[in-house]
């Protein structure tokens, strides 16, 4: 299955991702992990234990050293990371050395501009091919940053996925679905990443207000912590990214982020 | 269309998307796009709303107490022997130094949204101390987030802040200093947007504030260029003041930058030394100061290899920052601004001879200005005219310079 996974793009990776999920009546569970928390080995391992459980597909956490997007707890295991000496250049290795331990699900790569600037924009999006990801996701560039991001993303077949909040007005949302490749990054809350006890109320309103505008695939993000809320996003959007909660049980180790995730998975249906 | 002059003047740069040339735009996550819309479309109405320009000269000159003055310093000018230097007396304005001219119209501004919750970083406690002052006139709650280490060392202004009814949240993360306060107070507007107004300390940060801060600070120069005119007889060969952010420079340089004939000279907080690597010097630090993007704007950043920011040092908080405006970038790009260094003795070389020889004890980060006078103005013949930004004063930095002093001055 990987041989014939990796030849095609990753917008084409995560059109057959949403495809299947769609198929089988349930969100897509994207889960979130930063390479190098608490080290290199435990964060590849973290992501292999989850790809065996059957998740859809990653978010592979580059760190950065000021991630104004996130809570305390992707603060603080990004800053370990940091202090293990990953870099950009790591976070591409391992994502190609998960392909080489059989992680067929598409990865999208998730950091912050600026490291991706110093690497080179161009570089970053062939390097990133190369390597095996499927896509990338940047919270601070908003689409009308993005032009010279966006022809390096398109020229390798990559995702570059864009973001939507509640405070997003219409015009803004139609901008959104113009520019995104992918899907839509559905922020859930104001507010930064965090694991958050319930839902927030308005969000089924505001999920309902994106697909007016837009057939996109709707992924939601920001505080989605456990087995409840994910299946909860069944049939209100077409996946779900859980981040903070993995990540503090990554803290914990291999086998209670393992756990986790396959309650998650559980609670959304069958593999 | 009874007012006299608008405090608030326009200019091409920057363009619609807040570009000064290759520096500037809008790097923030989604949450925060309509804030900043809501933001530009405030500033537009009010600098064209006669009752708001009204309301604002009136506290100016009012409360904050303005115009400051410009000050011969005769003394020194005799003692260094070349130049003449004056003084523009920013630490006379009210609560201390020229940030309470950004304070209160970005309070005015966030009134007008309807806004009550003001959220605000701060490094030396100026900002925060001019945000918490503007927030008890106006009768708006105020959350200044400060780095631990700046609490530390800045004890006097976060004493003030809390007198003033503000909440001071220390920051401990990163290098608890200015850019993880900027951090901390971005993500407490990404969580409470819709009731929170930003009152961003700097010419930095994403459009449209360097363009707000700018026009809010201008004051300093329009003033200054009327009083050296009024006072000399002509403009100043060169304008000098310190950039950490950058908004007490762009303030005095705005209002000169048509002028050809007068240098605009920028001092950055050269710490221990560039060689050493620890100071803030974005421009003269050719090895980590590159181009990047950082809080919301793309300008010169100190970073590694691999884009991670790096740590600054400089003995005075307000210029401890990683970046600088991208409006300082651009006029560096295109020559028209130049850069320079002071290093932190320099800096307490020259917060001591000023208080000596004038009676005027100087913000730390206002004498990395004066230090530049003092290398340059014995070079100068004695008709030419140094006009320096005295942006603050200096009882906030006793005890940093008491220690530094080794306890004896």
């Amino acid at each position: 299955m990987s041989q014939a996974t990796r030849t095609q793009t990753g917008l084409d990776a995560l059109a057959a991702m949403f495809a299947r999920t769609r198929a089988e009546g349930r969100a897509a569970f994207l889960p979130y992990y930063p390479v190098g928390y608490p080290t290199v080995e435990a964060s590849l391992e973290a992501i292999q234990a989850m790809a065996a459980v059957g998740v859809d597909g990653f978010e592979i956490g580059i760190p950065f050293s000021d991630p104004l997007a996130d809570g305390p707890t992707i603060q603080a295991a990004t800053q370990v990371a940091l202090r293990n000496g990953v870099t950009v250049r790591r976070c591409l290795e391992a994502v190609r050395e998960l392909r080489a331990r059989g992680v067929h699900q598409p990865m999208l790569l998730m950091g912050y501009l600026n490291p991706v600037l110093a690497y080179g924009p161009d570089a970053f999006a062939r390097d990133a091919r190369a390597a095996g990801a499927d896509g990338l996701i940047i919270p601070d560039l908003p689409p009308e940053e993005a032009d010279l991001l966006a022809a390096a993303c398109a020229r390798e077949g990559l995702a570059l996925i864009f973001f939507l909040a509640p405070t997003s007005t219409d015009a803004r949302i139609r901008l959104v679905a113009e520019r995104t490749r992918g899907f839509i990054y559905v922020v859930s809350v104001t507010g930064v990443t965090g694991a958050r006890a319930a839902l927030p109320p308005g969000l089924g309103d505001f999920l309902a207000r994106v697909r007016a505008q837009t057939d996109c695939p709707r992924v939601v993000g920001f505080g989605i912590s456990g087995p409840e809320q994910a299946r909860a996003m069944s049939g209100l959007a077409e996946g779900f990214i859980v981040g903070s909660a993995l990540v503090r049980a990554g803290g914990q180790g291999v086998g209670t982020v393992r756990d986790l995730a396959a309650q998650i998975k559980a609670a959304i249906g069958r593999k | 269309m009874m007012t006299a002059q608008p405090p608030v003047m326009t200019s091409a740069l920057p363009d619609a998307r807040g570009y000064f040339g290759e520096f500037g735009g809008r790097f923030v996550p989604e949450t925060l796009v309509p804030a900043l819309d809501e933001l530009i479309a405030a500033f537009e109405s009010a600098r064209h709303d006669p009752a708001f320009q009204r309301r604002f000269a009136d506290l100016q000159a009012t409360y904050t107490g303005r115009p400051t003055p410009l000050t011969y310093a005769a003394r020194l000018s005799d003692y260094l022997g070349g130049a003449r230097i004056y003084l523009k007396r920013e630490d006379l304005a009210h609560t201390g130094a020229h940030k309470i001219n950004n304070a209160l119209g970005q309070a005015l501004l966030a009134e007008r949204m309807g806004k009550r919750r003001i959220v605000a970083e701060t490094g030396a406690g100026q900002h925060g101390v001019a945000t918490a002052t503007v927030c008890a006139l106006l009768g708006m709650e105020c959350h200044v987030y400060m780095g631990s280490v700046d609490m530390a060392r800045q004890r006097p202004n976060v004493f003030r802040m809390k007198l003033l009814g503000a909440e001071v949240i220390p920051v401990e993360s990163g290098s608890r200093t200015l850019k993880d306060a900027i951090n901390e107070a971005i993500r407490d507007w990404v969580t409470n947007v819709t009731t929170t107004h930003y009152l961003l300390g700097s010419a930095l940060g994403p459009h449209p504030y360097p363009l707000i801060v700018r026009e809010f600070q201008s004051v300093i120069g329009v003033e200054a260029r009327a009083q050296i005119l009024a006072q000399a007889g002509r403009l100043p060969d060169a304008c000098i003041a310190c950039v950490g952010g950058g908004s007490n420079s762009i303030g005095l340089f705005h209002a000169f930058r048509d002028d050809e004939d007068v240098d605009l000279i920028g001092v950055e907080a050269g710490g221990r030394g560039i060689a050493t690597g620890e100071h803030a010097a974005r421009f003269a630090d050719s090895a980590r100061g590159r181009p990047g993007v950082l809080h919301g704007t793309r300008s010169f950043v100190l970073q590694d290899a691999d884009g991670q920011i790096t740590d600054t040092h400089s003995i005075s908080a307000g210029l401890d920052y990683a970046s600088v405006g991208p409006e300082h970038a651009y006029l560096r790009q295109i020559e028209r601004a130049f850069y320079t260094v002071a290093t932190d003795d320099e800096a307490l070389a020259a917060f001591q001879l000023l208080s000596q020889l004038e009676g005027i004890i100087p913000a730390l980060e206002s004498a990395h200005a004066i230090a530049e006078a003092i290398k340059r103005a014995p070079t100068m013949p004695r008709d030419a005219i140094l006009l320096i930004n005295l942006s603050g004063r200096g009882d906030k930095d006793l005890d940093t310079v008491i220690s530094a002093l080794g306890g004896e001055s």
